[in-house]
């Protein structure tokens, strides 16, 4: 390299912003880089989910019902046949009531005993030959991005009247695979508007907080320590109790949303009251009071813009937290329900012994979920590590 | 020391004004519900019944549990009793006190969430360490997935997988936390045996977390303290292994570790009605959301203040202890 080269590297190191540095020690970080891709990728699907979804997740429309294939294990696309490659197809299943013999019981294990139980009816989904996929199939309809009208999904059966179902169907028949880029969508949509709220709550509480001082200080720091104290989950599931049992699934969404906001302020709040007493007495800050500047304008013009890296780092490693309890409470019954679908109500049916033995296929969602809190972990980390300007002295 | 004590003292006299606070939260939370216990109770019983209410019933069952008294009246005698006689009052479903209710529960709770605390640390200390000594080998790499699983795979899928294990290898039933049979038995080894081989798997599943994050944390701390000159002036004068881990970086990595077992216990309580849920265990949990579900004030109040009581318990001996083990702390200057 020739010495103007490298003085010109050192020039543009030393001119360039923040975010410049941020971005490039970020994406150099391998784990992290592929973290922010997949999560990018989830916002995709959840923001496409209907296109992306061959049928409505729900079995409540006649659409998202298969009655020909209920229980059913999940079709594996397959492009090969005993030509070489083909179309795409799955082995076509239909569930057969079937009462002929023993051996098409499918038996559980009743919890708490030594029983095994039938499941419900004798049923046994057999393989009736193939069928074949198609790209953009008419379906159901949807609004895309909620304005445009159409009824093309991305795949299905080439058979308008044939359904495929590549993550198995529950006891309705219903898609598995729609619920969970449907769930997707209303997990990652409660995350994003609870750190939101939660954000601008801790703005707000823990920049009066640092800003204001004295007693006031006192006073928050004491409420912030008082909600700390009760256990989260515990404490959401007492507010998701107070929803009323007549409240529509919309109503419910809001205010579950709003609670995990509301009351997921206080470790930021306490973040960004500590950056603000740091940096209160600064002498910049101290020339800029002297100039007759206000609080907010202090508040808003000096001190955020010092910490917003560490702000957003911070809301990025709170995002799976608030995933977590949304989780949590649908998964005890007290936050959302059916038809709502999210990660949490999909894991409901998980919480049995049946599910385990006679259709683990119902644990795909499981799947989704973690890698999604991976995700945000490792992007966390990753922003952690890339905003920090020390990080790189140290190794 | 006399700064440490003037310390403690303030500190116990916060900690008791915090949980005051606590209770009056909760118990409002609680207020908030749509329709009071016994609208709810009476409603849930007749209509299976199929009888007609009239409004003397509902009033007459108001007056019985005392809930037709202003809120903050019913919310003063309520903690007048506990502070006085530690009588947490009637649970409105088993018309028993709650202190009989909950006594067992509680040190049920207590027993497994301990148990499960001192196995997060007995394991995730020494790999902790290990996995800081030993930098970017195959071991640390893999502590340091488990680590991300910890975070990752919720608690509950733990339990569900620990279940099935036992279920088709050992045979075993492990719901609940004590096989119906010895439920009223009195304590033998017989019973503690039964005990131990249900309440392992909870201990786990609610270790589960805060191992993950204890693993982490201990690496961190160590990895700073390893890299530095007292250590490699011991090495210089001749000590290795663990020894030297130990009694050098090991003792100055520990301390901070103390400060994250309260936050252990409110992420421990978080999972319990989780866990609970799945694992049909009787404890705290379990009877906190069946309390939920009824509105049953006084149990679920007093369960939310027991817990909360708990954590401020424990970050008290935590900061005792942490006083006694760094002496620049006792010596320290206390806001």
């Amino acid at each position: 390299m020739k010495k103007t080269d490298i003085i010109g590297a050192k020039e543009q190191y030393y001119s360039a912003s923040q975010w410049t540095l941020v971005r490039g020690r970020f994406l150099k970080n391998r784990v992290a880089a592929i973290g922010f891709w997949f999560l990018m990728f989830l916002f995709l699907i959840s923001i496409f989910a209907e296109f992306l979804a061959p049928y409505p997740p729900s079995a409540g429309s006649k659409e998202g019902k298969d009655r020909k294939y209920t229980y059913g294990p999940p079709q594996i696309v397959h492009i090969f046949d005993q030509d070489g490659l083909t179309r795409p197809y799955v082995e076509d299943r239909q569930t057969k009531y079937s009462l002929t013999s023993g051996e098409m019981q499918r038996k559980y294990r009743v919890e708490g005993t030594k029983k095994y139980k039938v499941l419900d009816k004798f049923k046994e989904n057999e393989t009736i030959g193939t069928l074949s996929l198609s790209f953009f199939v008419h379906g159901s309809s949807y609004r895309l991005l909620g304005l445009l009208p159409t009824d093309i999904h991305l795949f299905g059966a080439t058979d308008p009247k044939r359904k495929v179902h590549l993550f198995g169907t529950d006891k309705f028949g219903t898609d598995l695979f729609s619920q969970c880029l449907y769930a997707t969508r209303t997990s990652l949509s409660i995350g994003a508007i609870g750190v939101f709220i939660a954000f601008f709550m801790a703005l707000l509480i823990g920049g009066t907080s640092g800003y204001v001082g004295g007693y006031t200080d006192v006073g928050i720091q004491g409420a912030s320590d008082t909600i700390r104290m009760i256990p989260t989950i515990p404490l959401y599931a007492a507010f998701a109790a107070t929803f009323p049992k007549e409240w529509s699934n919309v109503q419910i969404y809001f205010a579950l949303t709003s609670i995990l906001g509301l009351l997921g302020w206080t470790t930021l709040a306490r973040r960004i009251r500590t950056h603000i007493l740091a940096t209160r007495n600064d002498d910049y800050i101290l020339s800029s009071k002297i100039s007759g500047a206000s609080g907010a304008w202090i508040i808003r013009r000096h001190l955020l813009p010092s910490f917003t890296s560490y702000i957003i780092v911070d809301l990025i490693i709170s995002f799976p937290y608030i995933v977590l309890s949304e989780t949590a409470l649908s998964l005890i019954g007290l936050g959302l329900r059916r038809p709502t679908i999210s990660w949490g109500v999909l894991m409901q049916d998980m919480t049995t012994l049946q599910a385990i033995q006679l259709t683990p296929w119902y644990f795909i969602p499981l799947i989704f979920f973690s890698l999604a809190i991976l995700g945000f972990v490792l992007v966390g980390d990753g922003l952690r590590q890339a905003a920090d300007p020390y990080s790189q002295m140290k190794r | 020391m006399l700064a440490f004590s003037k310390y403690l003292f303030f500190r116990i006299i916060f900690s008791l004004l915090t949980l005051l606070a606590v209770s009056f939260l909760v118990y409002a939370i609680i207020e908030m519900m749509p329709g009071d216990y016994v609208s709810r109770y009476l409603l849930k019983k007749f209509s299976s019944a199929g009888g007609m209410i009239y409004q003397e019933d509902i009033d007459n069952a108001r007056i019985f549990l005392g809930l037709d008294r202003p809120f903050l009246v019913r919310y003063g005698s309520w903690i007048w009793g506990i502070v006085t006689r530690f009588d947490f009052g009637t649970a409105f479903r088993s018309s028993t006190p709650v202190t009989n209710l909950l006594a067992m529960k509680f040190a049920a709770t207590v027993i497994v969430v301990s148990c499960a605390l001192a196995l997060t640390y007995l394991i995730s200390i020494p790999l902790g360490m290990y996995s800081a000594i030993r930098q970017n080998s195959f071991a640390d790499y893999s502590l340091t997935f488990i680590g991300y699983a910890g975070f990752c795979v919720p608690a509950f899928a733990v339990a569900l997988i620990l279940m099935v294990v036992n279920t088709f290898i050992f045979d075993a039933d492990v719901t609940g936390l004590i096989s119906s049979k010895y439920v009223n038995e009195p304590w033998t080894w017989a019973k503690i045996k039964d005990f131990l081989m249900h309440a392992y798997i909870p201990m786990i599943v609610l270790g589960w977390a805060s191992t993950a994050f204890a693993l982490q944390t201990m690496r961190a701390l160590m990895s700073d303290e390893v890299s530095k000159l007292y250590v490699t002036a011991a090495e210089a004068r001749g000590m290795r292994g663990w020894k030297l881990y130990w009694q050098y970086p090991g003792r100055q990595a520990i301390v901070p570790m103390f400060n994250s077992i309260g936050y252990d216990l409110t992420r421990i309580f978080g999972d319990l009605p989780i866990i609970a849920s799945i694992l049909l265990m009787g404890e705290l949990g379990q009877e906190l959301i069946l309390s939920y579900l009824d509105a049953d004030q006084n149990t679920a109040a007093a369960i939310l203040v027991l817990l909360a009581a708990a954590v401020t318990a424990v970050n008290l001996i935590t900061d005792v202890v942490i006083g006694i083990l760094d002496p620049r702390i006792r010596a320290g200057r206390f806001a």
